[in-house]
């Protein structure tokens, strides 16, 4: 079986899939991919299942070498991505040969690359997930120089022929995400669902896959007071009594005691993953029905 | 119960007291319809995440006020898991006298009660086990302990709990267990999953 080598992991690399959903009542998150969106493109231009595992690289300095041929394909973050010395293509199946490097550099756009290779990284799965959750500490441990990772078998599918994936590289300038209301909108005044939904955001440098910390307005609770601990998802806005936001991530804990004001929508949770330190987010509220 | 709006992907529902979120944390994963990922009792809510492809938003709703408001359950079901415990914690004296008793005394009253896990939390494992009836309610130590190691058998507020591996911790330690309380690799990888029955032993 062929397997490709971590000569450098990068600032941080993790083996990361789908998710493990189904273990949260045992205090196990779902973790996975953080941009799930990236990964299911990688698999699927290298011809995976979309839930094969591959790594997401966090910034740049990851170098892999495989034992053999192999099939790749680079989605999430934009920087320069060097195979053999020859540039590698975003959102494009290249062909990675035998014991040549595949380098990459600090992302010009978005902060984590998602790395699929044909057959998906093969280590044993915990809990039915290959995914590492770094705040519950299971699942493959980082990656570190020397490590040895296994590729799956050959999938069925072939790589397949599309060419192009018009898929436009994360933003740089103000992002937006869509925000629903949460199950704590009647701790906090009307004026903080107000400034949470009109302010520029800044992103703190102090956020990581548990949460993507916001930079802005103090938000003010109507009341005082704990909250006994709830369940939490990914996405979930938790505002901290000195009335900052917090936006849980893929490695949510499972539960918390803040008050949650307000939650992501799905379909804009991958963005968070590309946020870069100190980058302007704007919060659109939607309403939770059509 | 109380409907609270989570996303588009989860609803949280909210209930007076402990005992109902036991009635329909059992209730809401006896029989889950498709599209249900996950169940996660808490303190006063049972969150529920979906995929909505599967299980409209509406249709969880409607599925949640349908079977939540079912009775706590009642306890004869399932075998009691029975944990050997020193009583040797650093916190044992200081425990006891906040609750005026002696310390033997309250190793007693630890172990004479039969302990339900009612939700987990904090980290893989952990659970917080409930004895309705029994008061050994304590506040949480004032400052956290940075390390607090594997097997630690701990109270605080009205629940006990046991450290299922070293990390920080606020909850008052009684003593340890040898007993390992997660381990991924089994079948069953919580020891105490939600509705479990506890018995302390104290060794000698």
């Amino acid at each position: 079986m062929s397997a490709v080598r971590v000569l450098s992991p990068g600032a941080l690399a993790l083996v990361e899939d789908e998710g493990r959903p189904g273990w949260a009542a045992l205090g196990v998150g779902p973790a996975g991919a953080f941009d799930r969106g990236a990964l299911r493109l990688a698999n699927r231009l290298v011809g995976n299942a979309e839930s094969a595992a591959g790594l997401e690289l966090l910034l740049g300095g990851a170098v892999l070498v495989p034992d053999a041929d192999v099939w790749i394909a680079v989605t999430g973050a934009w920087g320069a991505v060097r195979a053999g010395g020859a540039p590698v293509e975003p959102h494009t199946a290249t062909l990675l040969p035998a014991r040549s490097a595949l380098e990459f550099a600090a992302p010009e756009h978005g902060l984590r690359y998602c790395l699929a290779l044909r057959g998906g990284i093969a280590v044993p799965p915990v809990l039915g997930s290959r995914s590492r959750d770094t705040l519950a500490g299971l699942g493959p441990a980082p990656l570190a120089a020397g490590d040895v990772l296994p590729l799956g078998p050959e999938p069925a599918t072939a790589v397949p022929a599309a060419d192009l994936v018009p898929v436009d590289p994360p933003a740089d300038g103000p992002v937006r995400l869509d925000v629903l209301p949460g199950p704590r909108r009647d701790w906090f005044t009307d004026s903080a669902w107000q400034a949470l939904t009109t302010a520029t955001w800044h992103v703190s440098p102090r956020s990581d896959r548990t949460g993507v910390r916001l930079e802005g307005p103090a938000l003010r609770r109507t009341r005082e007071g704990e909250l006994p601990s709830e369940g939490m998802v990914p996405g979930a806005i938790q505002v901290s009594p000195d009335g900052s936001p917090t936006i849980l991530g893929a490695d949510a804990p499972v539960t918390g005691g803040y008050p949650v004001l307000g939650v992501i929508a799905s379909a804009s949770f991958d963005r968070l993953a590309q946020l870069r330190p100190g980058q302007p987010v704007l919060l659109t509220p939607r309403a939770l029905r059509p | 119960m109380r409907i609270l709006p989570f996303g588009d992907s989860a609803v949280l529902a909210e209930f007076s007291s402990l005992d109902e979120v036991r009635g329909a944390a059992r209730a809401l994963t006896s029989a889950p319809p498709p599209g249900v990922l996950d169940v996660v009792p808490a303190a006063r809510t049972v969150l529920v995440r979906i995929r909505p492809a599967e299980l409209p938003l509406a249709a969880a709703e409607r599925w949640i006020r349908e079977v939540a408001q079912a009775p706590p359950p009642d306890d004869a079901a399932g075998e009691v898991v029975v944990l050997p415990v020193r009583y040797d914690g650093p916190d044992l004296a200081d425990t006891a006298r906040l609750l005026g008793i002696e310390a033997g005394e309250l190793v007693r009253r630890h172990t004479a009660a039969e302990w339900e896990c009612a939700f987990s939390g904090f980290a893989p494992g952990f659970a917080y086990l409930v004895s309705p009836g029994l008061d050994l309610a304590v506040p949480r130590l004032p400052t956290s302990r940075p390390r607090v190691p594997a097997g630690a058998v701990a109270v605080a507020g009205e629940f006990s709990g046991v450290y299922p591996r070293e990390s920080p911790g606020g909850w008052r330690l009684l003593g340890t267990t040898d007993a390992v309380l997660w381990d991924e690799t089994r079948t069953a990888p919580a020891l105490l999953p939600p509705g479990a029955r506890v018995r302390f032993e104290a060794l000698p």
